[in-house]
């Protein structure tokens, strides 16, 4: 048997963490946009289109993400291809994270003062554009730490896509633990470089949500 | 031929009705106190009047113009009528001269040199001219409720409304507010304002309306209103017989 | 499109599904009822307690909200046994709901007690109760209710998240879908029924938290 030094494990790990991070990035972004087009399903004045991003929301949020990569990934298999795990993996994280975006970004909006609603429409704005240079504005300030504290989420999300076959840091763990018998090690080192990852994002959302708090009482 | 009628104008918060048919004239250059006791449908009726709110029955009529609730009518009203708010809504992300500027530049498509000229001779007007780059947190009330006249008036409305725009002022600060308001109205301008300031009303308005329960109870120059109110419930508003 | 979707199956396995039902709901009960007690424990250490546990209570909460619940399941089921710890695949699964929820639990009703006026800590100490006298009888209960509805979208989180302990050969509800996907042919329809049913225990969760919390608190609600 060969044997592995725990830096070799290491390596080997940190490598497949490429794959977590870039994965996560994706799903983040990928995430950010179709949650504002659910973001704007769900605020706008048509009640089909608000009946439908509740449904998706309570949808998503509703039911395992791991049942949503199994429904992506046999979903997908359906339309004839054979379809590979990052892109099952990157669809229903993508999908998933728009529900978790759009309901704290409709949080944010909510937040916004009834007031600027009423003052931008007796100015004679449309919707659309009290939305854009009044509303969002506004909602964007309150919006960023959540935002970067559910990009954590994001990352703790991908270590699921293992299950589907996708070759990240989760992947890699048990791979490596199948050639080293070593599972308190790696997954030991498996855990830590999450948290290296997750840790400086959980703090930053949390300092800038102080110094919004802050500025708030500043005012 | 008047510049606002209302007529027969309803109004319902589920099983509620706030309104329960309100007819007003308004002419040119006409300034109208609305007093009444908290609840009577005082705000109700300008939010109407603004589209604010919409209507159940009855109609409004601005300038000839019928109000109705698509976005097409609403922009055309609020393009003629504005609104002042207890609250000022000021926008906080943007400069007072931003303020008074956004709304020129978005709804009317005024070129950016233009909107900012105009939103200095209006904040000249309130007396804020020096004031164009603070933001709405570095104004004190008084300052932030002049902000959002000149925003109003930069639309260059035919009519303003006004809601109790002095009662979140500190008592030192509603006199500044109210000269504002005494100025445009001897510019002609067409008021309606719902106020507690009665002694305001009495010098300035050129009629009062006192609304009692969703109707207007009694309407009249102020001296007969203020002196000889006609209703019970008007006298009890105003104080009297409690002596 | 030429599929054809199949639900025949459904007669001979609904009962696998039943069963993976139950054990979900065995998972979340265990796990919700210690997970909580954990939770407030913890959120006392940090709050009130002594100053020693409050640096370790609150490095245990970092690192748990910071890594996925799949590798603290799997560190605890696979990596626990090297020190000598053996357990069965039921209790390590409980083990990561109780760790996991107790950390999230924590913040959450931290967030509730630090919401809490002065004066009441103020007015315990007055009757002279001491001061974890005060947090037992005056200051727990609002602070649950202040934080109700975060705690049971955490819940409702947990069990959800729950759907991988399958994967250390828990025989709950994914377990079951897994299963029957594998004999039935039909992994789609297969996944598209348990998660129906995952949805409907989520929402059934969130009225039992709902209904739960209408009986433990007072109806006036303390802010
Ligand atoms: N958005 C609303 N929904 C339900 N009821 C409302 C709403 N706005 C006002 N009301 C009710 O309408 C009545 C009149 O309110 P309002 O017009 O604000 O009175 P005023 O301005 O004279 O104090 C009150 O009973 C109030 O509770
Ligand atoms: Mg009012």
């Amino acid at each position: 048997m060969i044997e592995f030094s725990t830096w070799d494990i290491l390596r080997n790990l940190i490598f497949a963490a490429r794959w977590t991070v870039l994965l996560s990035l994706v799903s983040f972004a990928g995430g950010g946009v179709v949650g504002l087009m659910i973001l704007f399903a769900r605020i706008s004045k048509s009640k089909a289109l608000r009946r439908f991003a509740i449904g998706y929301i309570e949808l998503f949020q509703g039911t395992p993400l791991l049942m949503q990569l199994f429904l992506a990934f046999f979903g997908l298999g359906l339309l004839g291809v054979d379809v590979p795990a990052w892109l099952a993996a990157g669809s229903a994280l993508i999908l998933w994270s728009a529900a978790f975006l759009a309901e704290i970004w409709r949080g944010c909006v909510e937040a916004v003062a009834k007031g600027q609603w009423e003052a931008s429409a007796s100015l004679g704005m449309g919707r659309l554009q009290q939305l854009r240079y009044v509303i969002l504005p506004q909602a964007l300030r309150v919006a960023v730490p959540p935002t970067v504290g559910f990009s954590v989420q994001v990352i703790k999300g991908t270590a699921l896509t293992s299950i589907i076959g996708f070759t990240e840091l989760s992947k890699a763990g048990t791979i490596v633990t199948n050639a080293t018998f070593q599972p308190f090690t790696v997954y030991g080192l498996v855990a830590l470089i999450y948290f290296a990852l997750c840790w400086p994002l959980s703090r930053y959302a949390h300092s800038l949500e102080r110094k919004l708090h802050v500025a708030h009482r500043g005012h | 031929m008047s510049l606002i009628a209302v007529t027969e104008l309803k109004k319902r918060f589920g099983a509620n009705e706030v309104l329960k048919g309100i007819n007003l004239d308004i002419m040119p250059g006409e300034v109208i106190a609305i007093i009444g006791k908290s609840g009577s449908g005082k705000s109700t009726f300008l939010r109407c009047i603004n589209g604010l709110e919409t209507v159940d029955e009855g109609s409004i009529l601005v300038a000839g113009a019928q109000l109705l609730p698509d976005e097409v009518h609403l922009k055309a009203l609020r393009l003629k009528v504005g609104m002042i708010f207890q609250q000022f809504n000021l926008f906080p992300h943007l400069s007072a001269g931003r303020n008074v500027m956004l709304s020129q530049m978005v709804v009317k498509k005024t070129g950016k040199a233009q909107a900012e000229a105009m939103a200095r001779r209006q904040l000249e007007r309130v007396g804020l001219a020096h004031k164009f780059d603070a933001y709405p947190d570095e104004l004190s009330g008084g300052q932030q409720q002049r902000v959002a006249i000149a925003r109003a008036l930069a639309m260059e409305p035919i009519a303003l409304l006004c809601d109790e725009i002095t009662s979140a002022l500190d008592p030192e600060l509603v006199a500044e507010v109210l000269a504002v308001v005494r100025e445009l109205a001897a510019e002609g301008m067409t008021l309606m304002m719902v106020t507690h300031e009665m002694k305001f009303a009495r010098d300035v308005c050129s009629r009062v309306v006192f609304m009692h329960e969703g109707r207007v109870h009694e309407v009249g120059p102020p001296e007969e209103v203020f002196s000889a109110p006609k209703t019970v419930e008007l006298q009890r508003f105003l104080g009297h017989g409690h002596a | 499109m030429a599929y054809v979707f199949d639900f025949t199956w459904l007669a001979e396995y609904w009962p696998l599904l039943v069963k993976g039902v139950r054990i979900t709901l065995q998972l979340i009960l265990i796990g919700g009822v210690l997970g909580v007690a954990l939770g407030i424990a913890c959120a006392w250490v940090r709050a009130l307690g002594p100053k020693a546990l409050r640096v370790p209570v609150a490095i245990y909460v970092e690192l748990i909200r910071n890594t996925p619940f799949m590798i603290q399941l799997f560190f605890i089921f696979f990596g626990l046994p090297a020190l000598g710890l053996q357990m069965g695949e039921m209790t390590a699964a409980y083990i990561a709901m109780v760790v996991n929820l107790g950390a999230y639990g924590c913040e959450i009703i931290r967030a509730g007690i630090a919401a809490t006026p002065r004066g009441q800590f103020e007015a315990g100490a007055s009757l002279a109760m001491t001061p974890f006298e005060t947090f037992r009888h005056v200051v727990l209960v609002p602070s649950l209710q202040r934080i109700w509805p975060a705690l049971s979208s955490q819940i409702v989180i947990v069990m959800l998240g729950s759907a991988v302990t399958s994967q250390i050969a828990v025989e709950d509800l994914t377990f079951a879908a897994n299963f029957i996907q594998s004999r039935n042919f039909r992994a789609f329809e297969t996944y598209l029924v348990s998660t129906a049913l995952y949805l409907l225990l989520a929402i059934g969760l969130r009225q039992a938290m709902g209904l739960i919390g209408a009986a433990i608190f007072p109806k006036r609600s303390a802010r």
